[in-house]
């Protein structure tokens, strides 16, 4: 499969350079030519005014019987032995697609004690639940959960694996799709079917947000994907739901396990520092001027259930740690609600947090790019606002539970 | 200690405009720089070798004018480079690179430890180092933001979300780094000079054993269905009011109103 230009119709117009998102195409010795970027993404087939550029298609041969390969899983990672929201969100998006084609929905629990999470895990959509447990599973390994999940899915050969795109799911997915020799597409922000092939259709920003890219693996099975906490929504629990529960034993010989955790180092407890899969961020800049000023950020996040932000300036700068980074070269988030309190919005940071359903900014700067993204801004010292708002949301609060 | 850095030449994704009219990219005149994670997976090899002797090699895989990213790795501390590039090698997704690439450091042989970035700025994914360590069929851990040699290993601290697990890993092992892990340093016109006498050599598909079928599009299990731009955001409702209290008080009821709260 290749990209094709008909050199007697090309007119050179450039678009085709322009609008290459892998800047794949040049213009070499005055004659428009792709290069080994390319990704045979189709772009410029799209935008070519003459139509001088086509897609060949080439047939690729796969031993593999897709018909073989059936039924959504879900990875239910657990933290703390408890199922992140993630899983329970997969759940949610996982049962639509097994639905469309007719399939099973089936959560995969790893972990010490999994049995008892398996109830739950069928309360919030599964049909059946394949439970591993053991010693071996305390602590997330690449080892062990490679190992156990190579061994399921060669038994049970599931189409479809959606995976949390956590810190241990982004390890994890290209280890296992490595290993079985098949796809994955990392960090979703959607999941469809593709009509044309009945193949799940995978989502996922890219350029730093700047474009966004659909994905498929036609051939390969099964076809599994990251998918970003937050963007979708877990079912109602229905504790009259009832399912299967099947239990494997998967022991790995100890001598194979090739890294060991040999401590933790605690900088930080509670949902202030879950940015991952936080509803509601808040997160401080530079405007701050100094690291005691994340008090009221801080005070803010509390009273929403939230967790707290910061930029690479405030990083920088020593004011928190780097464990609370958003941005390009921190952590990606998608919270419902995204507050940025003096914060310029620089495009690194955007990269980070612009897939928030509702970003709100404050800042004394009214030419301060965040709020060329914002739903909400404010121009003002946030060091009136802030408090102040903090103060108006937990009486708010307080009146509602009353 | 000998160590292989895995890098990329990305486009600088910060520089990428928007087109306002059509909603498009746009790349003309966006340059080209080593994927800025590789280059504190760079950093991390040269202070290893500093420390405990050895030498440094760096790979990529790319069209030729990757070589230019080769060359900055050199000039700030690298010992040796290559590049890795055919048209076979065209249109791979992460499955067929990672295959290229440890096809690639087999041949090169040699080897303790291999660092790469936690991801390039370009793709996002953070699928190769892993995918690389499954084909080399070695240890790997990701997000690592220290590194400390052990006594058969290493000691490495992987970042999570409340702190850092400390594990121990067995050589060789594929690490990938995260910022934090240090300040990458800068090239001085001596060592610019001296990485210039470096001769970097090419390696291309006559030269790997690798299987026609698994590299390039024919090795690649994932296809792009489709680009588009994503959803433009714009500014929405601004609160301009010189009184702190009320400006936050007209946010509040917004929020109330969405609801939010």
């Amino acid at each position: 499969m290749a990209i094709i230009i008909d050199y007697d119709s090309c007119i050179d117009c450039g678009s085709c350079e322009d609008q290459c998102p892998f800047g794949a195409i040049e213009t070499i010795d005055g004659k428009v030519t792709i290069t080994e970027a390319c990704t045979i993404c189709g772009a410029c087939v799209e935008v070519c005014p003459v139509g001088a550029i086509s897609k060949e298609e080439e047939e690729i041969i796969v031993n593999i019987d897709k018909n073989d390969y059936k039924n959504v899983w879900v990875f239910i990672e657990l933290h703390k032995g408890m199922p992140r929201n993630v899983g329970l969100e997969l759940l949610g998006q996982g049962r639509i697609l097994a639905d469309a084609n007719n399939e099973k929905l089936i959560g995969v629990i790893i972990g010490e004690k999994s049995r008892t999470i398996a109830n739950e895990i069928i309360n919030y959509g599964a049909d059946e639940v394949i439970i591993v447990e053991g010693p071996q599973y305390i602590d997330y390994n690449t080892d062990t959960y490679t190992n156990a999940m190579e061994i399921l899915i060669n038994k049970y050969k599931p189409s479809t694996i959606l995976i949390g795109a956590t810190n241990n799911g982004r390890d994890l997915g290209p280890r296992i799709a490595c290993r079985v020799g098949t796809g994955l597409t990392a960090d979703c922000t959607n999941l469809g079917i593709d009509e044309e092939t009945g193949n799940i259709a995978w989502t996922r920003p890219a350029f730093g947000g700047n474009i966004m890219a659909t994905i498929i693996c036609p051939l390969h099975r099964p076809q599994i994907g990251t998918v970003r906490p937050n963007v979708f929504k877990k079912l109602e629990k229905n504790t009259d739901r009832l399912g299967r529960i099947i239990s494997e034993e998967i022991t790995m010989d100890e001598s194979k396990i090739r890294t060991k955790i040999i401590d933790f180092i605690n900088v930080e407890e509670g949902p202030e520092i879950n940015l991952e899969e936080a509803e509601f961020i808040v997160s401080g800049g530079r405007g701050l001027g100094k690291p005691e000023n994340f008090k009221m950020i801080r005070e803010l996040a509390e009273a929403l259930d939230g967790s707290v932000g910061a930029s690479r300036a405030a990083v920088d700068s020593e004011w928190i740690s780097a464990l609370h980074q958003v941005g390009q070269t921190g952590k990606t988030v998608g919270p419902k609600v995204y507050i940025a309190c003096g914060i310029s919005g620089a495009i690194q940071h955007l990269a980070g947090m612009s897939s928030s359903d509702i970003i709100i900014a404050i800042n004394k700067d009214p030419e301060a790019p965040i709020f060329d993204v914002a739903d909400y801004g404010v121009v003002g010292d946030v060091f009136e606002v802030v408090p102040e708002l903090t103060k108006q949301i937990i009486n708010h609060k307080k009146a509602k539970s009353l | 200690m000998n160590i292989i850095v895995c890098v990329k030449q990305v486009p600088d994704t910060t520089e990428v405009k928007i087109d306002p009219e059509t909603n498009t990219l746009i790349r003309s005149g966006v340059p080209s720089i080593v994927n800025p994670f590789d280059k504190n997976a760079l950093e991390a090899a040269v202070q290893l070798k500093e420390s405990q002797g050895g030498k440094v090699t760096v790979i990529t895989m790319g069209p030729p004018q990757a070589k230019d990213a080769l060359k900055e790795c050199l000039s700030l501390g690298a010992d040796q480079a290559y590049l890795i590039s055919d048209r076979a090698f065209g249109g791979s997704d992460t499955l067929a690179t990672s295959y290229t690439l440890a096809a690639a450091i087999k041949k090169i042989g040699d080897f303790d430890l291999i660092l790469c970035g936690k991801q390039a700025i370009d793709g996002d994914t953070a699928q190769v180092g892993p995918e690389m360590a499954e084909h080399l069929d070695i240890a790997q851990v990701t997000l690592v933001s220290k590194i400390t040699p052990g006594q058969s290993g290493l000691i490495v601290e992987k970042e999570q979300d409340e702190g850092y697990e400390v594990i121990e890993t067995e050589l060789p092992a594929v690490l990938t780094v995260v910022k934090s892990i240090n300040i990458p340093r800068y090239a001085s016109i001596k060592s610019k000079i001296a990485a210039r006498k470096i001769e970097i050599e090419t390696i291309s598909v006559e030269d790997l054993d690798v299987d026609p079928e698994q590299l390039g599009l024919k090795g690649s299990a994932t296809q792009v269905k489709k680009i588009f731009s994503p959803k433009k955001r714009t500014t929405g409702v601004i609160i301009n009011n010189e009184n702190g209290k009320e400006a936050a008080g007209e946010l509040f009821k917004k929020l109330i109103q969405i609801p939010v709260v």
